[in-house]
């Protein structure tokens, strides 16, 4: 499956979509491979404060239990309550299932992330 | 997240090592094993799990142990150190039972084939191997038997599922009809004769075991020959995160979780296993003891009501958050669709009904205990 170009991406496999001073976040479809049948995500209420790199939620398959985290600070805007009931979507289309919607506390923090070519190329690196 | 680390390559391989790979399995280290605990391509452990419940799904279980006892005192060497009653079983049947150590606690648990007149086939865990077999030979040393340890000589492959027996009769001469559960026969099988062939398994559902010779070769024909005749049946390849699912959903014990050395009998839940009256075994004595002081912890199965899985090592509190035990095997059901898990708890919290809480990532997740099996395979009608 491609990578958007128009997405970041982080070395813990969490994608992000940035518009203006918002933004979407989820996980790549390498971690949903890596992750298998995707069966519960745990996420933050909205209001939370989320910073970089700290923990914001958990997805779990039916194997292994990963923490998600945030590839910007910010406030949680939205949640995908689907998620809750559905969390396969995932599985099916990584990309299109966000998870959280965020405001941004500061744009520039982005700069650092991978863009869908680095991210290509670290994912072949580690093997995946 | 974090990235899945690769497989060290001083682990050890079955004969159809190969042949996962090619069909792009995911591969983990499991008890000092390389082995497949999905295949993407048939879609994933909860499409296995499924699979098996609904059809039949096909396992490579190689790295599972074989140790055979033969000769005069057989019977009597079994009998030592094994707790059910190995006297009861006719040629050609077998029982679920377990080694214990001197404290009642397992060293393994295993099934018991009775072979022949004289000839006992223990079947061990992968993880436990060549400790079964040092106190196997250490422990009946007085008897006249052989033991030897034939874990290597074997592919055991697991053809699990109502479907099982439609498939497995396609390749075989051996009349499966005439084989109930927990009875062993011998045939031919995709064309190789006399082959070990058992209606056990690991996953609550009807279906066979069969243990052909370990070269790769005949053991990839084998293998693929199943899968292709599979087909019609609807069989895919399962691996060993499906085995987990399936096991647990039948409420079957996974040696170092359920069960371990500081584990007893009773504690497990497998009392009906365990033939107190039979001759002397190793650990009966223990056993007595430990029957008159009373149970400090159970085995109970539970039931999720609050959102969350609970997971292997995770707390078991009360309702003021005191610990009070802990999950030996969680999971998300595949086929109840429900977040279930095994766990020890004081026997004051194991009546069926009971609400406990599970630490699951630092936050109490509410569960109530349930009777085991969480599932049971419907009747033949």
């Amino acid at each position: 499956m491609p990578y958007p170009t128009d997405f970041k991406y982080t070395k813990e496999h969490e994608w992000i979509k940035v518009d203006g001073n918002s933004a979407t976040v989820g996980i790549t479809d390498h971690a949903q491979e890596a992750l298998g049948d995707i069966v519960f995500v745990e996420l933050p209420k909205p209001g939370t404060e989320i910073t970089k790199g700290k923990t914001f939620g958990s997805v779990e398959s039916v194997k292994a239990v990963s923490d998600l985290y945030a590839p910007a600070s910010g406030t949680v805007a939205a949640v995908n309550g689907e998620l809750a009931t559905s969390p396969e979507k995932i599985n099916k289309d990584a990309h299109g299932s966000w998870m959280i919607k965020l405001t941004l506390k500061d744009p520039n923090e982005l700069n650092g992330l991978l863009s869908s070519a680095d991210y290509e190329k670290f994912v072949a690196e580690e093997g995946g | 997240m974090p990235a899945v680390s690769a497989t060290t390559p001083t682990i050890r391989k079955t004969a159809l090592n190969a042949v996962h790979r090619k069909m792009g399995a995911k591969m983990v280290e499991f008890n000092g094993w390389d082995m497949p605990v999905e295949y993407p391509s048939a879609g994933g452990i909860i499409a296995e799990h499924n699979a098996v419940r609904n059809g039949v799904g096909i396992f490579d279980v190689s790295h599972m142990g074989d140790i055979r006892l033969q000769g005069p005192d057989a019977l009597a060497a079994v009998q030592h150190i094994s707790m059910n009653d190995a006297s009861r079983l006719a040629i050609g049947q077998a029982q679920y039972s377990a080694l214990l150590y001197p404290q009642g606690t397992f060293v393994d648990d295993v099934i018991v084939h009775r072979l022949g007149e004289d000839d006992y086939l223990l079947v061990i865990n992968a993880g436990t191997r060549e400790k079964d077999f040092n106190w196997v030979r250490d422990n009946t040393r007085q008897f006249k038997c052989k033991v030897e340890n034939l874990s290597d000589d074997f592919t055991q492959i697991a053809i699990q599922g109502p479907k099982g027996v439609n498939l497995l009769q396609k390749l075989t001469d051996a009349d499966l009809s005439a084989v109930k559960f927990y009875w062993v026969t011998r045939g031919s099988v995709c064309g190789l004769k006399n082959i070990l062939i058992a209606r056990t398994g690991y996953t609550a559902e009807d279906g066979f075991e069969i243990y052909v010779p370990a070269d790769e070769a005949t053991s990839a024909t084998v293998w693929n020959q199943v899968l292709e005749t599979g087909k019609e049946f609807g069989a895919i390849p399962c691996g060993l995160g499906a085995r987990n699912t399936l096991r647990l959903e039948g409420s079957l014990s996974l040696y170092g979780h359920e069960i371990s050395d500081t584990i007893n009998v009773w504690e497990a839940g497998l009392g009906r296993f365990c033939k107190m009256e039979k001759p002397d075994f190793i650990g009966r004595a223990a056993l007595e003891t430990a029957k008159t002081a009373g149970l400090k912890r159970t085995l109970v199965g539970l039931e999720m009501i609050e959102r969350g899985i609970a997971r292997d090592g995770y707390k078991v509190q009360d309702d003021t958050c005191r610990e009070i035990g802990y999950v030996t095997s969680g999971s998300y059901a595949p086929f109840l669709k429900k977040n279930i898990a095994l766990a020890y708890v004081p026997p004051e919290f194991a009546n069926v009904g009971s609400t406990v809480k599970v630490e699951c990532r630092s936050q109490g997740v509410r569960a109530q205990v349930v009777s085991t099996p969480f599932y049971k395979r419907p009747k033949k009608s």
